[in-house]
């Protein structure tokens, strides 16, 4: 259990005191992994089945890491379709797993809610790694982690998030996070990517990516996807780059010194990030993928049945 | 000897004939024979005490789908006819979108056939207007007509060609059929799934603006307005559709129009509430509150007609799936009558517009007999207890499927009896 969540699907769900659980343990997980041998028995007899619809590698990877360094078991099961398309419905499939008799079920899929209506029909403990456009929770704590390690806190700090607000699941549990720690969130990106209501979220929009990133403490760079067939968003990715993107030049001009930059990645270099951001000073890019774990770590070790006072001692 | 039923001490509400009162009405071989407020007694009558009920004509659904032939895992003529009456509603019309569609008179035949095996509600089949609904070419209106279709449409999906629309809205005329549209640019739909609004945006679900919906009601009435067609708007859900169809009613267009009781009553951020429940998902999907306001008020001055359920049953097969999977749909004739009574416990419809919309209002839209009580029409009644109390569940309700949004919800008002030409065709409303 993370406070009262038996799963963790979405952090809209989440108590700024259960967010605070969540990365508090992640602390003493990132030590862990951090250690020469990176091992510890907490979760020796469990196991955890990373049951992906959607091509991932970072996340899988990170998920599996997770698990092994805890000494759970680690079963990956990828399926080139989901049952939109193929004939196992997705309730079937997850039945199916579950009579395997995992402890954690984590699971990525492209359709918003996937994740839920597994939790409805398993008795198993159910992480999203993402699920379409709604919500990717760990990326969601991962990102706040990354920033509080950097910052010390996030109360009284300023994010801004560029890019593609409409299909991103990053933005969407950033927002829930951020907010309820304290963080004042700015969204920016063309309006095409802006989706409607958003404001009801509790965060500003801006069409202009200097008013975003002026005097934010940090600045996460959506991913942009190149072609959107039937529902073109932008003209092509130069025009975006050229008023979307950062680049040396503008995040020298505009960022505070100490600003930070995130990215959920895969990155297109030269398209949101220009490559010189992507490797420069201001950028925890990296710092995300090792927090990624240490944060997936902490749920799969709260999911699992561990006692965060134990974690800690 | 003939048949007669008495029904004693409800009180009637006919809008048609103008009545609202405690009245008995007496029933004489498949008519009404008499309204009154004493009637003399006649021997060997089937005596029905309605002390505290509603006696109103048998409802009118314009909208509704029976599955059969194809789809019979869902729904059949009989089982939707058994619902029908279950709900009130004497008279269905049901839509063409079956497997194969009703775009021959082969396919109306059978569905006549087994209206008249079931023997329930009356069951007014609806033909397709182009072939295989593909939007393409028109259907053989002349042969669904004298088949005894009574109205056309290609429901479930939009007639994208304006071309194709124009020359259906001049053709049918020579049949007197009207054509009852689902108003959706399907370019605007893309690949959405839910209202575009706050709460799409929270469940990161694909929107559709009303716009989509509120375009092609444009593009029809100005066709309807080239040709002189009768147009009857499907479903109207977005507050732009009921200002368009206002517009054109007050130019005097020949433009009718029904709402759905869901889109009455329920707003996307229900979708959100229920934590992506298919049971929410239909098309058009439930929109703002702003949207529903406006179809209420639409409904209660009468710029939208009448209220037509669009009855879509699905079985989990199609439902227990990922919400951008699940099919369009949800059950609604058993539930028309307490969801919509809702509304006038709230103050926002009265019970006689209530009743209207659900009688004499679909009737006269599509030239359907009944949704009167007048001596010598149709003996089809509803006898309603607006107080019962009742749990909406897969046990209470007759569908064959349970796709409700009001599931395991407790409703109030229900249909105890409901009388098809004279016959007593449902009896119930008595389990809770």
């Amino acid at each position: 259990m993370i406070g009262r969540q038996r799963h963790c699907i979405a952090l809209e769900d989440f108590s700024r005191e259960e967010l605070l659980l969540v990365l508090d343990l992640a602390v003493s997980m990132k030590e862990v992994l951090l250690r020469p041998i990176k091992k510890v028995p907490s979760l020796r007899g469990k196991s955890v089945v990373n049951l992906f619809f959607e091509a991932s590698t970072r996340t899988r990877s990170s998920f599996e890491i997770a698990a092994k360094v805890l000494s759970a078991d680690a079963l990956n099961w990828t399926s080139a379709s989901s049952s939109v398309t193929k004939g196992e419905t997705l309730v079937d499939t997850a039945r199916n797993l579950e009579a395997m008799r995992p402890d954690v079920l984590v699971i990525r899929h492209s359709a918003g809610g996937a994740p839920g209506l597994v939790a409805q029909h398993v008795n198993c403990a159910v992480v999203s790694a993402g699920d379409g456009a709604h919500e990717h929770p760990t990326q969601g704590l991962l990102d706040c982690f990354t920033i509080r390690e950097r910052l010390g806190s996030l109360e009284g700090k300023t994010l801004a998030i560029v890019g593609d607000i409409s299909h991103s699941r990053v933005a969407r549990s950033d927002l829930h996070a951020f907010t309820k720690l304290g963080t004042t969130v700015r969204l920016c990106g063309p309006p095409t990517m802006i989706p409607a209501g958003v404001e009801q979220m509790g965060c500003t929009v801006t069409h202009d990516l200097r008013t975003a990133v002026e005097g934010a403490d940090a600045v996460v760079m959506l991913r942009i996807q190149h072609e959107r067939i039937g529902d073109p968003l932008i003209p092509n990715t130069r025009e975006y780059s050229r008023l979307w993107g950062l680049n040396a030049r503008k995040a020298a001009d505009w960022l505070k010194p100490s600003a930070l930059i995130l990215h959920p990645g895969p990155i297109n270099r030269g398209v949101e990030l220009s490559p010189d951001v992507a490797d420069g000073p201001h950028s925890v890019i990296l710092d995300q993928v090792q927090n990624g774990v240490a944060v997936r770590m902490a749920i799969l070790y709260l999911l699992a049945g561990g006692d965060p006072a134990e974690a800690k001692a | 000897m003939s048949n007669v039923i008495i029904i004693a001490g409800g009180r009637v509400i006919d809008p048609a004939s103008g009545v609202d009162g405690v009245r008995t009405v007496l029933l004489r071989d498949g008519k009404v024979a008499e309204v009154a407020e004493r009637v003399a007694q006649v021997p060997g009558a089937t005596v029905i005490d309605a002390a505290g009920r509603w006696v109103t004509p048998g409802f009118i659904d314009l909208h509704v789908h029976l599955r059969e032939p194809g789809q019979e895992y869902k729904e059949t003529v009989a089982t939707g006819a058994r619902a029908a009456v279950a709900g009130g509603f004497t008279s269905i019309v049901c839509m063409p979108n079956t497997t194969p569609v009703n775009d021959t008179l082969a396919v109306t035949e059978l569905i006549l056939a087994r209206a008249a095996a079931a023997g329930l509600a009356r069951v007014y089949p609806c033909g397709c207007i182009s072939k295989g609904s593909k939007g393409e070419e028109l259907a053989e209106y002349g042969e669904l007509k004298a088949g005894g279709c009574v109205a056309l449409s290609d429901d479930g999906k939009p007639v994208m060609s304006s071309a194709l629309m124009r020359r259906a809205l001049e053709y049918a005329q020579a049949f007197k059929l009207p054509l009852t549209v689902h108003e959706e640019d399907l370019a605007l739909v893309g690949k959405g799934v839910m209202h575009e609004g706050a709460s799409s945006t929270r469940l990161g679900l694909k929107g559709i603006p009303g716009q989509a919906e509120e375009v092609m009601v444009l593009r029809d009435i100005a066709l309807a307005e080239l040709t002189g067609g009768r147009l009857h708007i499907a479903h109207a859900s977005s507050a732009g559709t009921v200002r368009a169809v206002r517009e054109a009613k007050r130019r005097g267009l020949p433009v009718t129009a029904e709402v759905t009781p869901h889109h009455l009553s329920l707003t996307d951020e229900d979708v959100a509430a229920s934590g992506y429940s298919t049971d929410f998902k239909m098309s058009p999907p439930l929109r703002s509150r702003a949207d529903v306001a406006a179809c209420v008020e639409g409904l209660a001055d009468g710029t939208l007609d009448c209220i037509a359920t669009d009855h879509a049953p699905h079985s989990p097969v199609e439902k227990e799936v990922e919400f951008d999977a699940a099919l369009n749909g949800i059950v609604g004739l058993e539930t028309a009558f307490p969801v919509c009574l809702a509304l006038v416990k709230a103050g926002q419809l009265t019970e006689r517009r209530l009743i209207e919309a659900l009688t004499s209002s679909p009737a006269r839209a599509f030239g359907l007999p009944g949704g009167r009580l007048a001596p010598g029409d149709p003996a089809d009644l509803a006898i309603l207890d607006p107080g019962a109390e009742w749990l909406c569940s897969a046990g209470s309700l007759h569908s064959k499927s349970t796709n409700s949004p009001w599931k395991k919800r407790r409703l109030t008002g229900r249909c105890t009896h409901a009388i098809v030409g004279g016959r007593l065709v449902h009896e119930g409303g008595k389990e809770t």
